[in-house]
Parts: C-alpha cells; structure tokens; sequence
C-alpha cells in the first residue's frame, strides 16, 4: 500500500469526519486573509476561547444528548437560571465564590433531573419537554433576579473566565508555564496514539503507514505549539481553556470508552435494538439530560463570571448555536452518530466565522445569514453522504 | 350475477420477480374468473403477498417479468393509483387507516368529495360515507374517529373505502386475522353479497376453514411458484376434506438433505413455561397468547410452529423481559426454579437469549461495526469500573467472526452492509456471547439464502451439542422438521399439540396449527 493510497482512502473512506476538518482549516485560512492575519493573532486567539468557550461546554452535552436521538432546547435558560443563582448567593447573600459554584451546580443537576425525568420516565419527546424547560427556566431566571442584573462578581469569582495561569516557571516576553503544560499535552495525545496503534497492530487490525502516522502527530504537534506560543506571548494560560480542555477529554473517554456511552450511541442507533439487548433504555436516557444540566451550569459559571454579571437574557439563543456545532461537528439529526470532538470543531467553526466577520465589521444581519447557511449546507452534506453510502451498498 | 359466463377478469402469466439475491417469484400463473371468489393458499414467505403487490403496482410495471391481463388487455401499474383506477383495490393485512381522522375522511383520503374551487364538500362527504358504511353494513356516524372503532368495524371501514373506488377486483390479504367469529362471519357474508353484486374477490386467508366455506376456486403457491388451482367444489365433499386437500398441496414436497444430521441426547429440562397468558398491549381484551405451557430440555432443540398472527412471536418476546404485550400472568422456571423475567436485563441475567424475527429492527444497530453489535448485549462482561475494554472486545468479535464464520475482511465493517446471513450470525454472535442457558430464535432462517441456512442450522447442532436448551420459531414446517426433537403447535394464542418429530407430518402440524377450538392434542 503506497502513502498516497492511503492518504486518499483515509479521506475518502470517512469524508463524514475529514470533511469537516478540511472546511476548519479552508474557513481558517480564508478569514486569515480577509482579516490581513488578524484572526490568528495572540490577543485575537486568546479572545476567541473566551468568547466561544460557553457554547463548546454546552456543545459537549449537546451532542450526547444528539446521538441519543433527542434534543435540548433549553440549556440558553439553564446558562441563565445557573449564572443567576449564583449571583444571588455570592453578590447578593455575601456568601464565598465557591458556594456560588456549588449552588449554580447543584440548580442545574436539578435542572437535568427534571427534564430527565420527563423524557425518560414520563415518555414526552425532548424537543417538547425542553421548550417548556426554555420558557420555565427563563421565568425563573427573572424571578430569582427580579428582573434586573446583579453585577460585578468579586474578583475569584471572575477569574475562573478571565483569570490566566503564567508566571509559574517565570516569563521571557513568553510564558513557559503555557509552554510546559501544551508540551505534556501534545506528548500525552502522541503517545496514547502511539499506544493504540499498537494495540490495533496486535490485534491485526489495519493501521495507516507509518509515515503517514508521524507526519499526522508532526502536524497535530506543530499546530498545538503553534497555538500554544501565541497565548504564551500574550497572557498566558486562559483558565477556561484548562476547564474545557479536561471536559473534552473526560467526556472524549465517556463517550467513546464507557458502558455508558456505548449505550448513548445504541439507543439513537436502534432504540428498539437497544432495548432489547438489555440496554436499560429509561435511565441512560434520564442521565444523559442530567449531564446536560451540569454542564449547562458550568457555562452558566463561565458566562455570569466572564461578564462578572448576572443578566436576565443571559444565554439568549445559546442552545442554537451548541446544537448548530453539534450538526455542522458531523452528528446525525436521526442520532447514533456524532462525536465530542466532531462538535468541538463544528462549535470552532461557527467561533471563527463569527470572530472574522466581527473582526471585519460585518453586519450583524448578515453574520445570521451566513451562520444560518453554513448549518444547512452542513446538514445538507450529511444527507448527501448518507445517500451515497446507502447506494454504494 | 351479473356475468355467468366463465370469463376471466384477471390473468397473471409467467410473473417472477426477483429481490437482490432471492427469487421471489419464479414463473407464477393466476388466472381469476369474473365474479368469483378467488382464495389463494401457501405457507408464510411462500410468495402470495409478493404476488399481490405485483398485482396491485406496489411494485411497478417493469419491476418483474411476466403478463399481467386485466379484461384481456395487458395491464401496466405505474403505481397504486393506477391499478386503483381499473378497479383493482386492494386491503392490506396491516390496515392503513388515519386513527385520527374521522370514518368519512378515511375513506375519502386521497378522493376527497370537492366542491368546484378545491375546498371539500363536507355534506357531499359524509352522506356518501353513510350510504357506504350501509352497504357494508356498519352502523356508525360518519364524523365518528377511526380510533374509536374495533378491529371488526375497522376492517368493514377499509372494505367501505375500496368500494369507494368503484372496486371490480378486491384483494384482501388475510381480512378475518384480527377478527372474533363474529366479525369474521359478517366480513364473509358481505364478500357473498358482493360476488351476487358481480365484484370479483381474492382472498389470501390461513384459515382454510373460511376458505372451504366461502372461496369458489384455490390456488397453491408454495416456494414462489404456482403448484395447482382447483375447484373447491371438486376438492371434497366435507369442510374437512377440503381443507385435507388444500394442506396437501400447501405442504407437498420432499425433504432432501437440507438439514445437517445430529445427534439427539436431551438432558434434564431447562426452560419451563407456566400457564402463559398475554394480552394485548393496545386492543383491551384481546388475548394473544392465552395459557401456554411449554419445556424445553438441555441439549433438546423445541419448535413452535403456527401461522401468522398465531401469537409465536409475541409468546417468546413476552417472555423476553415483558419486551410484549401486558397484564402479562404465567410463570417461567430455570433448571427447576422460578426466574424473575420481568425487564430484559433480568431475563438476559436468568439466561434468556431472543434472537429476533426482525434483525433489521429489533437486532442490530446498522449504523455500528461488527465488533460493536457483537459486544451489545454483554458490555457488562467487557467492562471494568464502567469502561470497556475495547482491545478485549476487539478480540472477542474477532473470535466470533471466525467461530461463526462471518465473511468480512474484520470486525469493523458496518452491519448496514452485509447479507441477510452475515447480519444474523452477527446477532447469534451477540447473544451466545452473554452465555444463555436458552437461546429463542424467532425465524432465524428468514430472508437468508440455502447455504447461510446450513450453516445457521450447524450452529444450533453445535449450541445443543453444548448442552444448551434452543427454542424455534418457524413458519416453514420443513425446517422444523429438519432441525428439531418436538414440536408444538401454536393456534390463534393457544398451544394446540405437542408432537414428537419423529411422528410428526407436515398435514398433521398444519392440522394443528389451523385448529380454532382448543382441545390439547397428541398427535
């Protein structure tokens, strides 16, 4: 088998997941050029993460709850609700930071488990089930808040959106600390990848070539340094990147790895086949929404501390835009397909595409139409692919 | 009658039609003569639905091979409509009505009664639905909802609606399998009025009883091909000897050696099943599986076998953790000892295995690879604190495709793209890794060629060799035959024999099988 052959079954054979990186890196580079390199400057990086980073928590949730085959449209309110309970305790009640982040937890494990139990117990479909929680969560947000914002956090509170992580190992107009902990990162990815090659070769299993996987983590390395160097330059380490980055893999792992997760991607696939293989279709189901309000109130924390407010149409349309990242990430609308990263990379599309159009100055109005275009072509793609496979068949 | 001349209405020559890999059809003759009552006769799978969905232009003109001559010209249905519009209408087994909807919107759906300008005339709708509902019958308003009607009326509705349509040529594709005696005996008096109003019928019933009493002519369809057909009246002079005669035609042919041979040394018994009863998850009252006591030994491959509708199916999916049905009485014992069946992780714990009739829908996850449906009902076995152990699991589904002899480079080709035979051994592979004491295997031979069928029969040589209990379901009594130590037999719910397979005939089962009255019986 040639490298090239390779290369190009390893696109072809999974264009569903190597689309979508093409078009990250076709998107990257046309807003670098329209923006004259602005959008891949340190500070405009750096930004983008904070700016961005609610939606791809949410993202994470989001897309369990796709290939589950269900929807969550209120997890905007829940971002809200969480941020407003904890601005009530912490600015309002005097109590510490972190009781603020427990109470904002705590709302939207009850929150999941609420929603949870009507999807799952009661049988209501989640897209109605959640549009009640939409408005249900929006009206207790204002309540809790009596409608009017609550602001500023104290400062602990605050940082853990605005807050950076440098100086650690001291600075040379760059900060070896951000440099050290993405380093350790870009060895652990290697050598996990490294350590399931392996397993695969000793199950004979086909792997790629073994250039091909060099030249892959050589490319995956350079991009991350490359990443890295730049906050490093600017302010170092954004605490909300360390966040995302231990949700991504943890739930990487839970989805991809665990009983649990297997059991997601069993009930959208077939539910009735799931259930019939002693899947325990009631529960599984009923946890994933549960996940889903914890995670929704880990944004509510980031977005109410980033803001250092509590704002009554905080999170407004948040849940387009996590479902949005979870289709254009390659996820099936008809569930069993979909995958954490796939969303991270749909929800880094939509990022960039907003943050070069704003960096551009374009219109608001026009921002929508194109965001609302790019969602359908990437459904549209979805559709396209599928029916090409089933005639392949 | 209008017409006593013995023309004929419909002629269907030399029809075959092929499925990818299966022939469904091979060279099929039917020849229908105006204003008869026209019952066609075949085992499950023989081929009679397929033949009247080619006649109906479910499947279109240019789909199969062969004449279809409607009036003695050739007839060419695009689709339904069309052969509608000649008044061929047909009535689905499965009744196609909007339950929501009111009894005069159902029969007008599609031919909605308008007024010039495109709205609907209600008035127009609703008196003609009346004057319908009185031919066939059925004394209910027209704005009454369709979900508020019993299966009985329902069938009278759809009956309403093909009238509707200016029908010559009715098809009814088993009309009386949902209905009581009586519902049944009134169906069958308003096909008598309509043969004395000149509409011509075709029936496809498995109660040969009904076929006796009403149908003017029969043909057997048996293996996609067109076997005889004979004048009823000629048949015999009895209900019973007609029927003796339709089920020799139905089941007449030999068993070569299409059956690995095995060696029969049943232990002690496994699985008993206790006074089963079953009802209907959605039609209150109704009985599906009613009292039903069955054993099955270690070692001992047990047959059920029943039509259509019989209540097989919702018997093994019952016991199957509930998976059908409810108010659900009976009990289930395990090697002597009662066993909580209750939710199917429960009866999967016990050491129940459901391999299911429909791999399609309730087996397999088709978007997944081999290795992940293969490891879907035993991740507990895989998994460590919650997490899989994929390298395990990799090696497992590799061990089973080998074992089972899946035909696929590995395990992580999609389940979506394999044959009918490749996809079962799939969902074998799943169950027999969560280790049963008792596998059911609902139609396991279904929709899969002559080859995979042997070597899905030497899986189940190999399972009993190892001690384990297996329980068939089939509709083809040659399989049963073949593969099996006993058989019952199951009629409308209830368990009607119990037969040894060394006594066993294919007559004598089907006997059994269409017995409407319940007295247990040892053949």
């Amino acid at each position: 088998m040639t490298g090239i052959a390779n290369l190009k079954e390893l696109f072809t054979r999974n264009l569903r997941t190597s689309g979508i990186y093409i078009a990250f890196v076709l998107i990257i580079l046309l807003f670098s050029v329209l923006t004259d390199g602005l959008l891949l400057s340190s500070r405009n990086l750096t930004s983008l993460v904070l700016q961005f980073s609610y939606i791809l928590i949410l993202a994470i949730g989001m897309v369990i709850i796709i290939i589950g085959g269900h929807i969550d449209l209120s997890v905007g309110s829940v971002v809200a609700l969480t941020g407003a309970v904890a601005a009530v305790i912490v600015i309002r009640g005097g109590q510490p930071w972190w009781v603020g982040v427990l109470a904002a937890i705590g709302t939207g494990l009850l929150v999941g488990a609420w929603q949870g139990f009507w999807v799952a117990y009661v049988g209501i479909p989640a897209f109605i089930v959640t549009l009640a929680g939409m408005l249900l969560f929006r009206g207790l947000t204002l309540e809790v808040l009596n409608n009017v914002s609550l602001s500023p956090f104290p400062s602990e509170y605050s940082a853990i959106a605005s807050g950076f992580l440098n100086g650690v190992f001291g600075g040379y107009g760059y900060d070896t600390f951000t440099l050290v902990i993405f380093a350790i990162g870009v060895l652990g990815f290697a050598y996990n990848a490294w350590r399931q090659r392996r397993a695969r070769i000793a199950y004979k299993q086909t792997v790629e070539a073994p250039v091909l996987f060099v030249l892959k983590l050589v490319v995956v390395a350079a991009v991350v340094m490359w990443f890295a160097w730049n906050l490093a330059t600017y302010r170092g380490l954004p605490a909300v990147l360390i966040i995302l980055a231990v949700l991504v893999m943890v739930y990487t792992l839970v989805t991809k790895h665990s009983v649990f997760g297997r059991h997601v991607y069993a009930i959208g696939g077939n539910l009735a086949a799931a259930q019939l293989s002693g899947v325990r279709v009631k529960r599984v189901n009923f946890w994933m929404f549960v996940n889903m309000g914890f995670l929704a109130s880990i944004a509510g924390i980031v977005y109410s501390a980033r803001s250092s407010a509590a704002q009554p149409a905080a999170g407004n349309m948040f849940e387009l835009d996590a479902i949005a990242a979870c289709f254009i990430g390659g996820a099936a609308v008809t569930g069993g397909i979909g995958t954490v990263t796939g969303a991270m990379v749909g929800g880094l599309i939509m990022a960039v595409m907003s943050n070069g159009m704003q960096l551009m100055g374009v219109d608001q109005s026009v921002q929508q139409v194109v965001k609302g275009i790019v969602l359908l072509l990437a459904v549209a793609f979805d559709v396209w692919n599928k029916r090409r496979a089933a005639a392949a068949r | 009658m209008a017409d006593s001349a013995p023309t004929d209405i419909l002629e269907m020559r030399g029809i075959t039609k092929t499925f990818p890999g299966v022939k469904a059809l091979q060279d099929v003759n039917l020849t229908v003569r105006r204003g008869e009552i026209h019952a066609i006769c075949g085992e499950n799978g023989a081929g009679k639905s397929t033949l009247m969905k080619v006649l109906s232009g479910v499947y279109p003109f240019g789909t199969y091979d062969g004449d279809i001559v409607l009036d003695g010209e050739i007839a060419k249905f695009g689709t339904i409509n069309d052969s509608e519009a000649r008044g061929v209408v047909i009535i689905h087994q499965e009744l196609a009505l909007v339950p929501h909807l009111s009894i005069a919107e159902n029969i007008f759906l599609g031919n909605e009664r308008r007024r010039a300008g495109g709205a609907i005339d209600w008035n127009r709708t609703n008196a003609e639905a009346a004057e319908l509902l009185q031919r066939v019958g059925l004394s209910e308003s027209p704005t009454t909802p369709v979900y508020a009607l019993g299966v009985g009326k329902q069938q009278l509705l759809e009956i309403a609606k093909a009238i509707s349509k200016d029908v010559r040529l009715l098809i009814l594709d088993e009309p009386t399998a949902a209905l009581n005696d009586n519902d049944s005996e009134h169906l069958l008096e308003l096909l008598r009025q309509f043969k004395g109003q000149g509409i011509t019928s075709i029936m496809i019933s498995h109660k040969l009883a009904e076929i006796a009493e009403i149908a003017d002519r029969t043909t057997i369809i048996r293996d996609g091909q067109s076997i005889e057909t004979f004048d009823l009246a000629d048949a015999g002079e009895s209900s019973e000897a007609i029927q003796d005669r339709i089920i020799r035609g139905m089941v007449g042919r030999d068993l070569d050696n299409r059956y690995p041979d095995r060696e029969s040394h049943p232990g002690a018994e496994v699985l008993r099943i206790q006074d089963w009863t079953v009802k209907h998850p959605t039609q209150p009252g109704r009985v599906v599986v009613d009292g039903a006591n069955l054993t099955v030994r270690a070692g001992e491959v047990v047959g059920i076998a029943g039509l259509m509708g019989a209540g097989r199916t919702e018997l093994a999916m019952s016991v199957f953790g509930r998976s059908y049905g409810r108010d659900i009485t009976g009990k289930v014992f395990l090697d002597g000892k009662e066993v909580n069946v209750g939710t199917v992780p429960a009866a999967i714990k016990a050491g129940i295995a459901y391999v299911s009739e429909d791999r399609k829908h309730y087996g397999l996850n088709l978007i997944e690879d081999i290795k992940r449906n293969v490891s879907a009902a035993g991740l507990g076995k895989l998994s460590k604190n919650g997490f899989v152990d994929e390298n395990e699991e990799l090696k497992v589904a590799g061990e089973y495709r080998e074992s089972m002899n899946i035909r696929t480079p590995n395990v992580l080709v999609q389940v979506g793209k394999l044959s009918g035979g490749n996809q079962q051994k799939v969902v074998l592979s799943k169950w027999l890794y969560t280790a049963p004491e008792v596998l059911i295997l609902d139609e396991p031979t279904r929709g899969i060629d002559v080859g995979a069928k042997y070597e899905i029969y030497t899986i189940i040589n190999k399972l009993v060799a190892a001690g384990k209990a297996v329980l068939v379901i089939s509709s083809e009594l040659p399989e049963l035959l073949g593969i099996c130590d006993r058989i019952y037999t199951l009629a409308f719910g209830r368990i009607t024999g119990e037969v040894d397979v060394a006594s066993a005939t294919q007559e004598g089962l089907m006997a059994l099988m269409t017995q409407e009255h319940t007295q247990e019986t040892k053949a």
